[in-house]
């Protein structure tokens, strides 16, 4: 890479390389602050009461967060947003509920997709070629075919408007989940297992003791991703409960909320930290796992 | 009920069924409890839904009564005369245009520039960003910043003597707003991917042309877009076919705060709207479903036009 740098690089004389290595650095630079501006913009509108809002303006204050969280007194609600009656604000609800959700969905679907990507890699039985090319094929059907189907199922074995329905369809696999894990398990060194299995270790003992603690960094990577995917779910919680809003996720009450604004004069300082609040966890998460994230771009493509 | 009981049985039937054998493995028994679950999981919310949803789409199922007769092909003729299902594809497809128009050019872009200056992962963080926040975010995002009285984007136009604009309120320009919209929400993530696909071009090859003397554009043309092109055509599959689901976006950003997603006028009614309005706003369920079957359809015939456009499965590095 050094050899490469040092051909094309800046000890390259030619004009046209002295030219169009600033312009492409300006490139870069200005895609980055299209990305991050809308953030900042947001986070500043969200520090500030809504009358200052609509007046061009800025008058800092925590209320707004403090609002949509169910923290502030009547007071600062009627002067952070201006108005005598802002509606239910429970963000904290959904915040909870959006934990439950995304928490259960991504250990259930780790950990027993890890289990069949195992078998898939490690075990031999009859119609194992053929079973996962059927889970391949589940990864390229559009959601839109199977949402009607799955909400008249959870339908009818009663789980709708529950915490249950939302959680169900993610819960087991996804086929995603399942091929994502077979490449690692691929690639782990087996004789550790094959010594353990003359030993007399059952496969189960073998796959809980020896190859997940080999394979963990790619299972939290899988976590992660999983996590932060069923945060952002909207769909499927938004047509299995909507009108119920003791299980809505953060995602389903944004939208709730913002349906009840008045079109003419909206709560925007209040919108706007429910909103960041809804990509909070998952800033917070990228900021930790950020790199892990990056490196596993390669294999999302084929998601 | 019976249903989900009928699947546990197959289920659970077919591992017995298979465990019952003997074989000179001892695995074989195990492999298939390490399977089941996934297994229920499959059957229950990605199989038997997709067979289910084909046959939905010819019952006249109801979401209120919850039940539906076979009624043939009449949701399939229903179609072809809706005039708001046309209307629905032709915004659909505008759509993906202009979103997989921009959004492939500036990734390309991004991920040629990155290859070329830097491998910083703070970069690749950053760039990032978008794709993993909750699209309702993204959509709330953007009415805020492009609100015709208060938003900054407007401020700005301002400054240079363009504007006010109504950004997701005016028929001609809303399909471009939500594009665009999604063109900063999936760039990044889209420069990644082919960025990744950047790193497996030898860089001898890059060595080699710069030593006979190559420009930089020269090497682009002649040895990054020639071996970038497998990528590329994943890339796109995958792009165009998340791009005609687009949803999220279209339902919480049009149609004001409280008025019915897909406005003006239904100029951003994209397809997944108007299935989600007909099956759980009109709760003609096995009609949308006939919608659902038609867009999978479309889909599948799109990615095996884009794979054999851009010749997918053969490489130019070959030998």
């Amino acid at each position: 890479m050094t050899a490469l740098t040092d051909v094309v690089g800046y000890g390259n004389k030619s004009l046209r390389a002295r030219v169009s290595r600033p312009a492409a650095w300006l490139f870069l630079a200005v895609i980055m602050a299209v990305t991050i501006f809308p953030f900042i913009w947001a986070i500043r509108s969200a520090l500030s009461t809504n009358p200052a809002l609509f007046a061009g303006d800025f008058d800092f204050t925590w209320a707004n967060f403090k609002r949509v969280l169910g923290f502030a007194s009547e007071a600062e609600i009627r002067e952070a947003s201006g108005r005598e009656n802002t509606g239910e604000l429970n963000f904290f609800r959904a915040l909870r509920n959006s934990v439950i959700i995304a928490t259960t969905i991504a250990a259930g679907q780790v950990f027993f997709s890890s289990m069949a990507a195992y078998a898939f890699a490690r075990l031999k039985f009859a119609g194992r070629d053929r079973l996962f090319f059927l889970y391949l094929t589940g990864m390229m059907i559009p959601p839109i075919i199977t949402l009607i189907p799955n909400v008249i199922f959870i339908k009818q074995i009663g789980w709708i408007s529950s915490l249950p329905g939302i959680i169900a369809p993610f819960f087991l696999m996804t086929p995603f989940a399942v091929f994502f894990m077979r490449q690692f398990f691929l690639n782990v060194n087996r004789s550790i297992e094959e010594a353990a299995l003359i030993d007399g270790a059952g496969h189960f003992r073998i796959f809980w003791s020896i190859t997940i603690p080999m394979v963990r960094p790619q299972m939290i990577t899988l976590g992660v991703l999983t996590y932060v995917t069923a945060w952002n779910e909207f769909l499927w919680p938004f047509v299995v409960a909507p009108a119920e809003e003791t299980v809505q996720p953060l995602t389903v009450a944004l939208q709730v909320f913002k349906t009840q604004q008045p079109g003419s004069a909206p709560d925007w300082s209040g919108l706007l930290a429910a909103t960041l609040i809804a990509a909070l966890p998952v800033l917070l998460i990228f900021a930790v796992f950020g790199k892990r994230i990056v490196d596993s771009i390669r294999f999302t493509g084929i998601k | 009920m019976t249903l989900w009981i009928l699947i546990a049985v197959t289920a659970i039937g077919s591992v017995y069924s298979l465990t019952n054998k003997r074989t000179i493995d001892g695995g074989w028994r195990a492999a298939w409890w390490f399977v089941l679950p996934s297994l229920i999981g499959f059957l229950a919310f990605f199989l038997i839904p997709t067979i289910r949803g084909v046959y939905l789409s010819f019952t006249d199922w109801n979401a209120l009564s919850n039940s539906g007769e076979f009624i043939g092909t009449e949701n399939y003729t229903r179609l072809w005369d809706d005039a708001q299902f046309w209307n629905s594809m032709k915004v659909t497809a505008y759509y993906v245009a202009i979103n997989i128009g921009s959004q492939t050019i500036l990734a390309i872009g991004i991920a040629i520039m990155m290859d070329r200056l830097t491998k910083s992962s703070t970069v690749r963080s950053i760039i990032l960003l978008p794709w993993l926040i909750p699209n309702l975010v993204a959509g709330l995002l953007a009415l805020w910043l492009l609100d015709p009285n208060l938003g900054v984007v407007n401020d700005m136009l301002g400054w240079i003597g363009l504007g006010p604009y109504n950004f997701f309120t005016s028929t001609s320009g809303v399909i471009w707003t939500v594009a665009g919209l999604n063109t900063w929400k999936f760039m990044g993530y889209t420069a990644l991917l082919i960025f990744a696909g950047l790193q497996t071009i030898p860089a001898n090859l890059y060595e080699a042309a710069a030593l006979d003397g190559a420009s930089e554009w020269q090497m682009m043309k002649n040895i990054t877009i020639p071996l970038m092109r497998p990528v590329l055509a994943l890339v796109m599959v995958v792009t165009v076919v998340g791009s005609f689901q687009v949803f999220d976006t279209v339902q919480v950003a049009t149609g004001g705060f409280n008025g019915t997603p897909g406005g003006p006028v239904n100029r951003s009614r994209v397809i997944y709207l108007y299935i989600y309005q007909t099956a759980f706003k009109f709760f003609e369920q096995g009609f949308a479903s006939a919608m659902a079957v038609v867009l999978l359809i479309v889909l599948m015939a799109v990615t095996a036009l884009q794979m054999r456009l851009f010749r997918a499965n053969e490489s130019d590095l070959a030998s």
